[in-house]
């Protein structure tokens, strides 16, 4: 069986390796977990006045949106463009080009094992969140599941494939996590981490929503917490935007490496 | 077969003034232009040969040997190697070879080697009993044991240089690119990894490609070498005639039972040395054996020695006369 033109075992033999790193880090990821409270700050904020009413949510929505925003950041969360840069400006990149599988690939599985780090930390956090607002407490339906975690992780292929965009940079310019700043300040603003889309005056809705932005934290959230919205529409334009970005980063990738010297190798 | 003919590589760099107004500068103006690596070089490599590449800091060897891994691709001219061009990085090409750099590594730093090389034999498409045959036998040869199972950042410089070797050989490379693989090691270890790469040509009949800055892995383990200077070839061709070709003359080390005059050796060679009772001369080696039979009949003598003169001596003096032509 092949996955992405990768056997079963490569990327068993990568997940379990990548899995062991991180877990010989697992006090820095719990404090990165924790680190990731920011949706946690702006429910307290908003619940503290009427604003949150003018979202079209009560405080038991917005507790629920804001939690659920929090555990698909902690799942979408993507930091390759660093690392990409670091091994490429030391070198370390260069045994990995020499060999047959893509280094892309590495990155991912980094990612991946992250996040199955990460989960006991989530969890802990999220019920830390019921046993103090027990009112908003509540249990997604299995579909309801199911959808929210396949759109979390179209998700993270989207925030992992505009940050390898950005990373193949590196090629260029040497100091691409600069320009991820231009990437993260949208993000921050369009994805829904610091306010539902909802409370967005239409017209900036409606430019936001040919973004991929409201697809990495927005559009997961809303079908975990129960929200109203349009599941067609919203995986529709996550894969649309997967298809853009794939071979894209492909192109940019090849023509990037061309122009690698090697540096500090 | 490895064949390079006419290569070339250009870098593209920028120079900043020092100072503020240098940073300003380079800010809002900044010049670049094209620095040539290597020059138009060319050369063909037999299967199973083992080459050395000698030069400078900077004289280009190490951006030679990148290309003809296919690490970066030349500026002008051709790599072929085994049959394929290695800049396109094809996957039966990159299963053909390996690149250790001596001051860089592919282990994972926090988790013991044993993990980072099934990762290496799954990413090869080695059968877990391949890779178990494999790292056994390599491991014995380089002599690694329960290291294999210690965190890399545990492991002393030279028990992770074997490691990074092993990695780097584990799916049976048949062009291996070395670039300063004894780089920072002590005198033990860069003989056990001289023995080891040796030992390893003999059994497999790899290629192998070497830059050192330790002569004595070059002189240990290249019949053959190739001399960079400022990006061009120098030299191509076997150690022996470099040497002979270079000096003409051989060491000749006297120890004498009495302290003797330098004037009373002045007819026998060039002294390079006179300490109390120890002489160095060189002597040209059409008139070494009636210098050697006239000096022991002429001294009181308790130990002579005929020796090369040491050929990093020789090849720092090639390049400085490179450097003045």
């Amino acid at each position: 069986m092949r996955i992405f033109g990768l056997s079963f075992k490569v990327i068993k033999t990568l997940l379990t390796t990548q899995y062991a790193y991180m877990l010989e880090y697992r006090i820095e990821i719990a404090l990165w977990a924790l680190s990731g409270v920011l949706p946690f700050i702006m429910f307290s904020l908003w619940s503290q006045n009427d604003v949150g009413n003018s979202f079209g949510l009560n405080d038991i929505g917005l507790a629920r949106y804001f939690l659920s925003a929090f555990l698909v950041r902690q799942f979408s969360v993507v930091w390759v463009v660093f690392s990409f840069e670091e091994d490429s400006i030391s070198g370390r990149l260069s045994p990995y080009l020499l060999q047959p599988l893509h280094p892309l690939f590495r990155y991912v599985a980094s990612h991946l094992a992250e996040q199955a780090t990460r989960l006991p930390f989530a969890i802990a956090i999220a019920i830390t969140f019921f046993i103090l607002n027990p009112s908003s407490f509540w249990l997604p339906s299995l579909p309801q599941f199911f959808l929210a975690y396949l759109s979390t992780h179209f998700a993270f292929t989207i925030a992992f494939l505009l940050q390898s965009l950005v990373a193949a940079l590196c090629f260029w310019t040497e100091k691409s996590s600069a320009l991820e700043r231009l990437i993260f300040v949208p993000y921050l603003f369009l994805s829904g981490l610091l306010v539902p889309l909802s409370a967005f005056p239409s017209n900036v809705l409606k430019v936001a929503m040919i973004t991929p932005f409201p697809y990495l934290i927005n559009f997961p959230a809303k079908i975990l917490s129960g929200m109203p919205v349009d599941i067609f529409d919203g995986f529709l334009a996550q894969i649309m935007w997967i298809s853009i970005l794939v071979p894209s980063v492909n192109i940019l990738w090849k023509l990037g490496v061309k122009r690698y010297t090697a540096m500090g190798a | 077969m490895i064949v390079v003919d006419q290569l070339s590589k250009y870098y593209r760099v920028a120079n900043k003034q020092p100072g503020f107004k240098g940073t300003l500068k380079h800010f809002f103006d900044r010049k670049t232009y094209d620095i040539p690596a290597v020059t138009d070089i060319s050369f063909k490599i037999s299967p199973g040969e083992v080459v050395g590449f000698l030069g400078a800091n900077g004289a280009g060897k190490t951006t030679l040997l990148k290309m003809m891994c296919g690490l970066i691709h030349p500026s002008t001219g051709l790599v072929d190697v085994s049959g394929y061009s290695p800049q396109r990085r094809q996957t039966a090409f990159l299963k053909e070879i390996t690149l250790v750099m001596g001051q860089k590594q592919q282990l994972i730093w926090d988790l013991p080697p044993m993990d980072s090389l099934y990762v290496n034999a799954a990413v090869y498409g080695l059968s877990d009993h391949e890779a178990k045959v494999r790292i056994n036998e390599l491991a014995e040869m380089l002599e690694l044991g329960e290291e294999l199972t210690r965190p890399v950042r545990k492991l002393s410089l030279g028990q992770r240089m074997k490691s990074e070797i092993l990695a780097a050989l584990l799916h049976k490379p048949s062009v291996l690119f070395l670039d300063e693989p004894t780089l920072g090691l002590d005198v033990n270890a860069q003989a056990r990894v001289r023995s080891f790469l040796s030992e390893y040509n003999k059994r497999t009949g790899a290629t192998i490609l070497l830059t050192s800055h330790y002569m004595a892995d070059i002189t240990a383990l290249c019949p053959r070498v190739i001399c960079i200077h400022k990006g061009k070839l120098f030299y191509d061709g076997d150690l022996d005639s470099l040497a002979n070709s270079l000096s003409p003359s051989r060491e000749v080390k006297v120890e004498l039972k009495n302290p003797c005059a330098s004037e009373q050796f002045e007819k026998y060679g060039v002294i390079q040395d006179l300490n109390d009772r120890f002489v160095c001369l060189l002597v040209s080696r059409d008139k070494l054996t009636d210098v050697v039979s006239n000096l022991l009949t002429d001294f009181d003598i308790i130990d002579l020695e005929i020796s090369d003169p040491p050929i990093d001596q020789l090849i720092g003096e090639l390049f400085i006369k490179g450097e003045v032509n």
